[in-house]
């Protein structure tokens, strides 16, 4: 993946002098290892901080909605969607946008490599498939495979579905994948079970709503947790309070998820809020065979009603 | 999540069909009182926790 950044900057530098875009959202290395930032890139001499890498797990189509410049914005499978998603709600018009589209091998997951490590990690490169990380004296290296982003081990999308510009070719997409085994545990359990499993989930939860913050469908002016005028849930860490919180944020991501990790990505507890996200979408994929993201011509299934529904559950 | 199979229902009933809206009322109040109180999404009184902490 490595190889991309080339011709990711070839590309973007072209767009800017070129006058096509305003603004280019890409990458650039952030101040910890493992952490890309986000960079908006406005002349060519900003674009050579950009850098591509498997750090590179933040979901850019996060920065989208209601911008009125035009954009160049770098996409991965996941990002690709999520802007499609944007288009669809109206966040932003695609004319607006030149879509750099990266096929992606997946991401890795910081906090399984900083856990393999009691010291602090101060470097971490990569190349073929390894991982090689140095700290304080240790050095070691990892399969990437090992250490991926549990949604990227599981990933079918890793190709940009939208796209005007490609900064390489193809990856061959995962084949028989096993993509909802962890819900069908939950589903599987009695209902105090599964009391005690979100229980234990969100036990460390701090509120800190970096899950919201971090993810591209988290996009209205005021969200129901910060709404005063009515308060329609508890400010405090009462468990009753949280767990409203991260099923109704769960709720409202529902047939618009596209799995693209960046909640848990965010949460600085190492919470794997994917739990709630991930049953909706399996929920979508089985009762209206729909996978958010893929198409701008059809209709999200929560805005559309067809006389198939299966809608057992209405007596 | 944990909440008990039955404790939340949906209807779809027009404003015509009240039969069927006391029908509806009178099955859901049965099944839950069936089911008892209920235990999950219930916020202690801040006075109960803190002598449970304590």
């Amino acid at each position: 993946m490595l190889e991309y950044i080339d011709k990711i900057k070839e590309i973007s530098t072209r767009l800017l002098t070129e006058k096509k875009v305003d603004i280019i959202i890409g990458f650039r290395k952030g101040t910890l290892p493992m952490s890309n930032e986000p960079c908006f890139a406005k002349n060519a001499e900003d674009i050579k901080s950009f850098v591509w890498d498997s750090n590179c797990g933040i979901n850019l189509a996060n920065y989208l909605p209601n911008r009125k410049e035009k954009i160049g914005i770098i996409a991965k499978g996941c990002d690709s969607r999520n802007i499609v998603t944007h288009i669809i709600e109206n966040k932003i018009k695609r004319d607006q946008l030149v879509i750099i589209g990266v096929p992606c091998k997946g991401m890795i997951d910081r906090k399984k490599i900083s856990d393999m490590f009691e010291k602090e990690i101060t470097e971490v490169t990569e190349k073929q498939g390894k991982i090689t990380v140095k700290g304080n004296g240790v050095e070691k290296t990892i399969e990437k495979s090992k250490v991926l982003q549990e949604n990227c081990a599981i990933c079918i999308h890793r190709n940009p579905v939208i796209y005007d510009e490609l900064a390489a070719e193809k990856v061959e997409e995962q084949k028989n994948v096993d993509r909802y085994e962890d819900v069908r545990k939950v589903e599987a359990m009695t209902p105090e079970d599964k009391w005690k499993y979100f229980d234990n989930l969100l036990e460390n939860c701090i509120r800190c709503y970096a899950c919201r913050n971090a993810c591209p469908l988290c996009y209205c002016p005021t969200c129901f947790v910060d709404e005063a005028k009515p308060q329609w849930v508890g400010k405090s860490q009462d468990p009753t309070d949280t767990r409203t919180f991260h099923f109704l944020r769960a709720f409202h991501c529902a047939g618009r998820c596209t799995d693209c990790g960046a909640c848990v990505r965010a949460c600085p507890m190492g919470i794997n809020v994917r739990a709630f996200t991930k049953k909706l979408e399996k929920d979508c994929f089985e009762l209206f065979n729909w996978e958010a993201g893929l198409s701008m011509d059809e209709r999200p299934p929560l805005d559309t009603f067809k006389p198939t529904d299966p809608d057992e559950f209405i007596k | 999540m944990g909440i008990e199979p039955g404790r939340i229902q949906f209807s779809w009933i027009s404003s015509a069909e009240s039969t069927k809206f006391v029908q509806v009322v009178n099955e859901v109040t049965k099944t839950i009182k069936a089911l008892g109180p209920n235990k999950n999404f219930v916020k202690r009184p801040v006075a109960e926790t803190v002598s449970k902490v304590a």
